[in-house]
């Protein structure tokens, strides 16, 4: 079913889940959709002025719609208790500890994304909107050792496969969004807000980011945005490679 | 029995002073009070609305299909008038961001809703509850001229300089604060006139029912498209002042230097804004929605009522569950005040809040599918009478059910994480609103028509309106969902080029030459079902003075109160005020002459 | 043909048009102003710490124009009875104190407005803060003269409960100012907000005072024509003018005591 409706081949663990649950919800709707069809057309035959010169107006006295609708519900509740509810408190709030993932800060800005790592200390340093700067996007607080070996990256995220990733999303200037189809992620970046979430990439790749908010003349071609699922060692190697006086806030 | 309890109640005689007085050409078709021609008046302006909305979305439908390249035919002229945004004729970002963003207005404020509430609720809901005009007449005239008035400043924001909002319809904090036009402000004191507008319509149309029916007119004889105007009328009163209230705050953002939308910390461009800071962009979102969900039940209500209408006089039988049909109106109403929210999940939402929204969200459409299996069932036994009108009330079923289908992925937050923000939701709303609401007004417009001109529209071209409008309908929006499932966003500019498989090679989750070359398809689609609408326009104004004279004041055979008066109506509407006997779909049950009852004959035992 | 139910009330639903279109659009007045008062909530929710003013504002003019508001509601409702009672010298009287009780509260208000709008915050190049009263006469192109104090922490500008008391004239060199910002509605939320809902309020009252004249003046003319009719009038107008009070009732305690 995900691939007949063309969805972009998942690889992240939950989107197998959102993936199965939207396959579910678009058999529901087929089935009722087709039933309700076939019905109507043959109403439409049967009962035309042609056929049936004469109305019948007790009309249907069939209870047959009452079940459909009594089944519909019903279906409706089921999905929803059992597979929409604990998928999306997966997803929003039941987070992998910080120790055991990747922790990457997003902030997104007019037209692109930044990305934030800690750096080998693995901590990242402080941050206060009122550090906000052209050089020092997200606020980090330069008086903070914790920060300063923190490593950034425009529009290219790079996370190590099968490890939890958790991302704070926000945004320097309006609303963007964070939006990897392939991860089956999205979450809008707002401004004054820093929001988790957090998936766990399940094959190397590139994939590219969207941003799913209109955020400005620019909003179409805030495509840069790639994440890199690698290998644990080259995710190492390449985040050697960017820190380390790479960056530097005064 | 219900009739005794109904006399019992003593409704002073009134007296009738005859049809219209003579007035001047000012006084009778533009500064009228009469209900009917504000309905009139209501109906045209939006109609050019509604064509203009079209206009601006061909226009960008181009653009998605052949990104950069100059708009054939119109162009030139977009540059002529709007300047910069449009050079060379080509569409910019902000031109395209611009057309989108008052589509959206346009349709929706501009369009649908005068369409459907003011052009019919206007004219048709006084004749069907017997009365001789709206409550507050003057009232109803100062509606119309606060809306034609708001489409004015809207029509005025495309030619200031930098243009109309470019925000998106939703004008979501901080982007509509921070660009730094002035189309934004345009947009803001164009809705606030709008919003004051609709107030002053749906007071006066809740008190007209409430206050003005017929003697007899009982609340369960109401026909059942008063039903849904009432209903959309208490929507438009209690959802849209909050949305005047989040005007007025983003007003103050954009003019006062207020921050109420604005978070600490806010940095565009370069440097920090020179704001306070300390507003929450979410509450922008909350006060919008909160409008905007109630907004769409406006949308499609009254189109039901018409369909209802359309349905029941074209089966000759009544309606199937016409009480069931009323109570779900009334719940669907009261729901849409707490699902806003379903518009909002991916904005950072915990499990609890989350769980409430899907539940109401899903909950409210339980309604949906009762009004909409009631009409389905309502065909079976019927006779069916197959004309133009009747086609475009039958085609409405099938496309609002894919529209109101494609709603549920939505609101399971689960699945919407995937959809949200991509075309499928565009495909999704546009099912409910352009095949659905637009062709129940096409088919109020062909079921009416003689009762305002007293001639009918010509059958052959409605027909092939008809068929040329569905057909392209679906090649339009259908597509959308398969774009959706790929990916593809809405609002891109650039019809989302920029994440074209082809441009980066080795990257996943890019968008197939396919779906790309699908907007292609879409255009020429979008073309198609313009052009059809060319047989309409002509059979309209033809059929004003050339359509088939209809006989009698009754052409359908009906039996609610608006065809017991004479075609077109007078001024005062009714000849002698109307006494109600029974219900709307009296259809199908008399053996003597004809197979109809009219709400307004007496019983025979009654009659001397 | 004649409007049914203009004047009369329906039988079966017990009023007049009139009166029904003011309880919509009293609903609907309800759900503006409930926008406005659910935006207070949540924007003071969501304040970031040490942002929200307190006691800034006038607590016993605030109370003074509450009770005048209550004593406008007890005159329109007394010139309604007026009416009723076919008394229009009574009707007269009464509703002219509710247009002098309107007037004040509108002065009242705008004294309220213009103090706030004359008091200023001065950021100096060297970090420090005053606030106070721009003393206009005395101020020139070189040195803006204050009547307020100097405060060490930004926080202290919040509680305004304590501000009172030692100020003094400040002489200021223009030169050494970094940002002077008077208390408009830009300076902070809390003022954003106050200035939107009490001005939208103060919009509400001008309407109302606007209506009562007309009424007092030459809508009363209608009196002599069909009196009931007139005495629907007042009747529809003392509606309004009471939900503009209890707006009022909630507004000074949202604003001025907490
Ligand atoms: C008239 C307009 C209208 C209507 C009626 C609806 C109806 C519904 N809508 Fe829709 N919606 C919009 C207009 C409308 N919507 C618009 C304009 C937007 C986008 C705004 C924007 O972002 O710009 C939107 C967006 C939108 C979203 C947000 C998506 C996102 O941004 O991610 C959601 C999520 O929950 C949603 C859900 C629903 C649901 C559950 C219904 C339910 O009420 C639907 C219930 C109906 C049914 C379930 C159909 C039942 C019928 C049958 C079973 C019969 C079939 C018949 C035959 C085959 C003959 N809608
Ligand atoms: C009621 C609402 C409504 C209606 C009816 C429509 C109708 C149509 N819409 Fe619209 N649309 C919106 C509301 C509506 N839309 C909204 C709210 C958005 C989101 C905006 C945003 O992003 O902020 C949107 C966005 C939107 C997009 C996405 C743009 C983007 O995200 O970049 C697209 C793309 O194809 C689109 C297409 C169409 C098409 C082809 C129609 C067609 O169905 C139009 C059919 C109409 C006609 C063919 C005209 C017929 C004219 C007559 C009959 C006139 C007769 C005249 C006289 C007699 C004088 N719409
Ligand atoms: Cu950033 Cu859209
Ligand atoms: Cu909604």
């Amino acid at each position: 079913m995900v691939r007949f409706l063309g969805l972009p081949e998942v690889a992240s663990a939950h989107g197998v889940s959102i993936d199965r649950f939207i396959s579910y919800v678009h058999w529901l709707m087929i089935l009722l959709f087709v039933g309700w069809l076939m019905y109507f057309v043959y109403v439409l035959w049967r009962f035309q002025q042609r056929r049936q010169p004469r109305p019948d107006p007790a009309g249907a006295r069939s209870h047959v719609s009452t079940y459909a609708e009594i089944g519909v519900a019903t279906v409706e509740g089921l999905l929803l208790i059992f597979l929409a509810v604990p998928i999306w408190a997966h997803v929003s709030e039941q987070f992998p500890a910080e120790e055991e993932a990747t922790v990457v800060h997003v902030m997104a800005q007019q037209f692109n994304w930044n990305f934030r790592y800690a750096g080998p200390d693995g901590r990242l340093g402080r941050q206060d909107p009122r550090f906000v700067s052209e050089t020092n996007l997200f606020g980090i607080d330069p008086a903070d050792p914790a920060g300063r070996d923190d490593v950034t990256s425009l529009n290219e995220m790079h996370v190590p496969v099968g490890k939890p990733v958790i991302v704070h999303v926000s945004s320097k200037d309006v609303i963007h969004s964070f939006k990897i189809p392939s991860m089956r992620l999205t979450q809008d970046a707002i401004p004054g807000m820093r929001v988790p979430t957090h998936f766990t990439p399940t094959r190397e790749g590139r994939y590219r980011i969207y941003c799913a908010q209109l955020c400005g003349n620019g909003h179409a071609a805030m495509a840069q945005g790639v994440l890199v699922v690698e290998s644990p060692a080259s995710f190492e190697q390449w985040l050697q490679s960017r820190s380390g006086g790479s960056v530097s806030y005064e | 029995m219900v009739q005794a309890t109904t006399r019992s109640i003593e409704f002073p005689a009134r007296e009738f002073h005859g049809p219209a007085h003579a007035t001047g050409f000012w006084r009778t078709y533009v500064f009228s009070t009469d209900h009917k021609v504000i309905g009139i008046q209501y109906g045209l302006t939006a109609l050019c609305f509604l064509l203009l909305g079209f206009f601006l979305i061909l226009a960008m439908r181009w653009q998605i299909a052949h990104p950069g390249e100059p708009i054939p035919l119109v162009g030139w002229f977009l540059e002529k008038v709007l300047g910069s945004p449009a050079s060379r004729g080509i569409m910019s970002p902000d031109l395209y961001n611009m057309f989108g963003a008052m589509h959206g207005t346009i349709m929706v404020f501009l369009a649908i809703v005068p369409l459907a509430v003011g052009a019919f609720g206007n004219y048709l809901v006084p004749l069907m509850i017997g009365a001789n005009d709206m409550a507050f007449p003057r009232l109803n005239m100062i509606s119309y001229q606060l809306y034609f008035l708001g489409g004015v400043v809207m029509l005025a924001s495309f030619l200031i300089p930098g243009g109309a909002a470019q925000a998106g319809w939703t004008s979501y904090s901080p982007l509509a604060t921070v660009i730094p036009t002035d189309g934004q402000t345009f947009w803001l004191i164009g809705m606030v006139l709008l919003i004051t507008s609709s107030l002053l319509g749906s007071i006066n149309i809740i008190t007209t029912i409430v206050q003005l029916r017929a003697p007899g007119l009982t609340w369960m004889r109401l026909p059942f498209f008063v039903w849904a105007q009432l209903a959309a009328s208490f929507l438009l009163l209690l959802a849209f002042p909050p949305l005047e209230a989040a005007g007025i705050m983003q007003l103050m953002d954009k003019v006062a230097g207020t921050s109420f939308f604005l978070p600490t910390g806010l940095a565009v461009g370069g440097a920090t804004a020179q704001i306070s800071g300390g507003g929450s962009p979410l509450l922008w979102q909350h006060l919008f929605w909160f409008l905007a969900h109630p907004e769409v039940y406006v949308l499609i209500l009254p189109a039901m009522g018409i369909v209802a209408e359309v349905l029941a006089n074209n089966i000759r039988k009544p309606l199937w569950g016409y009480r069931t049909m009323v109570y779900a109106v009334l719940t669907l109403s009261f729901l849409s005040f707490i699902v806003w929210a379903h518009h909002m999940y991916l904005t950072g939402m915990g499990t609890r809040i989350s769980t409430f929204f899907q539940t109401t969200t899903i909950i409210i459409s339980i309604p949906s599918v009762i009004l909409l299996t009631c009409l389905l069932m309502s065909l079976w036994g019927g006779s069916i009478r197959i004309h133009t009108p009747m086609l475009f009330a039958l085609a409405f079923l099938p496309m609002f059910g894919i529209g109101g289908l494609t709603g549920l992925p939505l609101g399971f937050a689960a699945s919407d994480i995937q959809l949200h923000d991509t075309y499928y939701v565009i495909g999704h709303f546009h099912y409910v609103v352009a095949p659905g609401t637009i062709f129940a007004l096409f088919a109020g417009i062909y079921h009416w028509f003689p009762k305002l001109t007293g001639r009918r529209m010509n059958e052959f071209w409605g027909r092939v309106h008809f068929w040329c409008s569905f057909l392209f309908m679906n090649a339009v929006f259908l597509p959308m969902f398969a774009q959706g499932f790929a990916g593809m966003l809405r609002r891109m500019a650039d019809g989302g080029l920029s994440y074209s498989a082809r441009i980066s090679p080795g990257v996943e989750g890019t968008l197939s030459d396919f779906i790309l070359g699908l907007n292609n398809y879409i255009l020429w689609a979008a073309v198609g079902l313009g052009l059809a609408q060319l047989p309409f326009i002509i059979n309209l104004f033809w059929s004003i003075w050339r359509g088939e004279r209809v006989q009698g004041d009754n052409p359908w055979q009906a039996t609610t109160l608006e065809w017991q008066t004479p075609t077109p109506p007078p001024h005062g509407n009714f000849l002698r005020l109307p006494q109600v006997y029974r219900g709307p779909y009296e259809y199908g049950r008399l053996d003597e002459d004809g197979d109809y009852l009219p709400q307004d004959r007496p019983p025979v035992a009654h009659t001397r | 043909m004649e409007i049914a139910y203009t004047v009369h009330a329906r039988p079966d639903t017990g009023v007049y048009n009139a009166k029904l279109g003011m309880w919509l659009f009293l609903a609907s007045e309800v759900m503006l102003f409930g926008g406005l008062f659910s935006a207070y909530v949540f924007l003071r929710v969501g304040a970031p710490p040490d942002t929200w003013p307190q006691g800034w504002l006038n607590v016993p003019l605030g109370t003074l124009n509450t009770l005048l508001l209550a004593a406008s509601a007890v005159t329109t409702f007394l010139a309604w009875a007026a009416c009723k009672a076919r008394r229009l010298d009574q009707f007269k009287l009464h509703t002219g104190l509710t247009l002098l009780l309107g007037c004040i509260f509108l002065g009242i208000k705008g004294y309220e407005y213009h103090d706030k709008w004359t008091h200023y915050e001065l950021r100096l190049k060297d970090g420090r803060i005053a606030e106070g009263h721009l003393v206009g006469p005395k101020s020139t192109a070189e040195a803006v003269v204050l009547k307020g104090r100097w405060v060490e922490d930004r926080r202290q500008l919040l509680d305004g409960r304590r501000s009172r008391g030692t100020w003094q004239e400040l002489t200021i060199p223009r030169a050494d100012i970094d940002r002077m910002q008077n208390y408009a509605p830009r300076h902070n939320t809390f003022l954003a907000i106050y200035y939107t809902m009490t001005g939208l309020h103060g919009l509400h009252v001008l309407g109302g005072v606007v209506v009562f004249a007309y009424l007092w003046g030459p809508g009363s003319r209608l009196w002599h024509v069909d009196p009931e009719h007139f005495t629907n009038r007042v009747e529809v107008a003392g509606l309004f003018w009471h939900f503009v009070d209890l707006v009022w009732i909630f507004l000074f305690p949202v604003l001025y005591l907490s």
